[in-house]
């Protein structure tokens, strides 16, 4: 998407006389920068930075080490796997919820739009507190499974649904402007065609939201990865068993073992970074693509 | 393939989109429906693609009843208004993707497919540019790969949603001429809908004219505009004027003047009268005629447009004479229609 920039230093000698009516003069553009500069620094890249001096002060060598510990390792794994569960889930769910949404007509719907959203404007920890009282022991279902020997509360299969709860709108929500905009003609034309539904979703559907989808997916991921609040309420902090990564970071950095605990925040960094650089990465090797795809 | 289309209602909620709506089309025939918008045009064709289903009624494919079929199983052509291609395909894919998708039974080969597919580009005139994607081509192109798209499934019907609709006045033309001339050549059933009645009267062998769910009037685009049956239809195709008259022993009264005009066997009592511009001529202003004073004249190529104040009523109407007659302003002017027709409220 090209926007039209005026060139700031661009015309030389008249530039006050003949500047387009929507750029500022020089001493207003510089402020503005500034303080949008001097505001990233501040709340961005200074906090960045310092977690991974804060990990590398006692050297690589210590900072690997710190790693191998065998209960970061296995929060650190614990992590993936409920990443592994929760994006896919979310994928499906955002799909479908999208394209239900975006093509069809049917009573209920600006009420399933907001409730969407309701992850995002709940507190997480509200989130996780929800599953205390659908599975704790005093809840309706948990004696139930209490006497199946079912365990949901303090092990993985309540830290993957408190995720999943987390991170249910990101997909969604990157996928119904963008369906919506694109109407259902194509799809009507591929019906038309002969396509059965699912030919249709597949060659049709998927290839037109493929970039929304993606992105949607990192974010889904990125969040997966790093949620505190609602995973902290249903874990339990079982060290070794039910810590993830974030979980983990908040043990160590209370048991004053700061390069551990920078250590493993390092990797959620990194993740964070990865997701920022692949997101632009994308968008700069398929930005034509992507605007096609927008547009019609 | 004949399509018959008998009783058809449709409603959207409560809204009554189509009433009551029968229509016989012949195999090979190019039709358009004509209307304005919220007309139930759009609605009919899609109607018969089967992207709607009728609340009653039923439509015949041949002697087959088509409506509880699925749109897949009806076999037919669509093209839209904004081409809907498939932006990730190139025209090649795109044309080829009705016989790509089909199971493996009634698919051809590959080869067959792509020989099809290329014959299909040609004859729309797009040879050379099967590699491309649709955001690379212009409007005019991209919705001739459309209709190639739709041809390529060979359709019992073609149905077209205002296919012209985005396009510029000048490649509408041209797109016009040339789908009369494809439409000869494959000799598909053709629907196409449209809101510009010169495109219908062009382009078609019968046209429908559609108003509030209904239909008006079917006839060839001369009998349309030659014969219109009821004061929508004339008041929609062409340019008309519409006088308040009276009818007394079969002559034609303005007030208290007589135009000269007689129409034996009409009932006395108010009447409307409908005439073209063009279908006037001039008179001294002696005998029976309308009497009317200029307030505008406008030079529109061929011809003058002269507006006139209707002197015995509180009308206005608009006529047209040769350019070589001057109409200046509060002057007066006599003309009597040469071809006109009533109609009773």
């Amino acid at each position: 998407m090209a926007h039209e920039i005026p060139d700031p230093v661009g015309h030389h000698g008249t530039s006050e006389m003949v500047r387009s009516a929507t750029s500022e003069s020089r001493l207003a553009r510089y402020v503005l920068i500034g303080i949008a500069l001097c505001f990233v620094g501040l709340f961005v890249v200074v906090p960045l930075a310092s977690v991974f001096t804060e990990a590398m002060r006692n050297g690589p060598g210590e900072f690997l080490t710190v790693l191998a510990d065998p209960e970061t390792f296995s929060a650190i794994r614990l992590t993936l796997i409920v990443a592994v569960i929760a994006v896919p889930l979310n994928v499906v769910f955002g799909v479908s919820a999208a394209w239900a949404i975006a093509k069809f007509e049917f009573k209920g719907k600006a009420f399933l739009t907001t409730l969407i959203d309701l992850p995002f404007s709940v507190s997480p920890v509200i989130s996780g507190l929800v599953f205390i009282l659908l599975f704790g022991s005093h809840s309706l279902l948990g004696p139930w499974l209490q006497s199946h020997g079912i365990q949901i509360l303090f092990a993985v299969p309540g830290i993957v649904l408190a995720t999943v709860f987390v991170t249910f709108p990101f997909v969604a929500r990157e996928l119904i402007p963008l369906m919506q905009e694109q109407g259902t003609s194509d799809e009507e034309a591929a019906l038309s065609l002969g396509a059965s539904g699912w030919q249709t979703f597949w060659y049709v559907t998927l290839p037109n939201i493929k970039w929304g989808l993606l992105y949607g997916v990192l974010l889904c991921n990125a969040r997966a990865m790093g949620e505190f609040g609602a995973v902290s309420v249903v874990s339990g902090h079982i060290r070794g068993l039910t810590n993830t990564m974030p979980l983990q970071v908040e043990i160590l950095y209370n048991e004053y073992n700061f390069v551990a605990a920078f250590a493993v925040a390092t990797l959620l960094a990194l993740l964070a970074l990865v997701t920022l650089v692949l997101k632009s990465l994308l968008e700069m090797k398929f930005s034509e693509q992507i605007a096609a795809s927008r547009r019609h | 393939m004949e399509v018959r289309v008998q009783n058809i209602r449709k409603e959207f909620g409560r809204f009554p989109a189509l009433n009551d709506v029968s229509l016989d089309i012949r195999s090979g025939e190019l039709i358009a429906l004509l209307g304005p918008s919220g007309s139930g045009k759009t609605t009919l064709l899609r109607l018969v693609a089967g992207l709607e289903t009728p609340t009653d009624g039923t439509i015949y494919f041949g002697d087959e009843d088509a409506s509880r079929k699925t749109v897949q199983q009806r076999n037919i052509g669509f093209v839209f208004q904004h081409y809907a291609l498939f932006r990730h395909m190139t025209v090649l894919d795109n044309v080829s993707f009705g016989l790509k998708i089909r199971p493996a039974g009634r698919r051809p080969s590959t080869a067959d497919i792509r020989r099809r597919a290329m014959e299909l580009i040609d004859l729309v005139q797009l040879s050379g540019l099967e590699k491309r994607y649709p955001a690379q081509l212009s409007g005019g192109q991209r919705q001739r790969v459309a209709l190639a798209r739709a041809m390529a499934v060979e359709p019992n019907v073609l149905l077209l949603d205002e296919p012209f609709g985005a396009l510029d006045a000048q490649v509408r033309k041209e797109l016009r001429r040339w789908l009369r001339e494809i439409h000869d050549r494959t000799g598909h059933t053709t629907i196409f809908v449209t809101h510009d009645q010169e495109e219908a009267l062009e382009l078609a062998d019968r046209v429908v004219v559609m108003s509030k769910g209904q239909i008006e009037q079917v006839g060839t685009p001369d009998e349309i505009y030659d014969a219109p049956i009821s004061p929508f239809v004339f008041g929609f195709i062409g340019q008309s004027n519409i006088l308040p008259v009276r009818v007394e022993n079969g002559q034609l009264w303005i007030e208290d003047r007589s135009i000269g005009i007689s129409a034996p066997g009409e009932d006395d009592g108010d009447a409307q009268l409908y005439f073209r511009p063009h279908d006037i001529e001039l008179l001294d202003g002696s005998g029976g005629c309308i009497a009317g004073l200029v307030t505008a004249s406008r030079r529109v190529a061929g011809t003058r447009h002269v507006e006139l104040d209707i002197v015995a009523s509180q009308g206005k109407v608009e006529i047209e004479l040769p350019p070589e007659k001057t109409a200046t302003d509060r002057s007066r002017i006599a003309f009597r229609p040469t071809r006109w027709k009533l109609f009773r409220n």
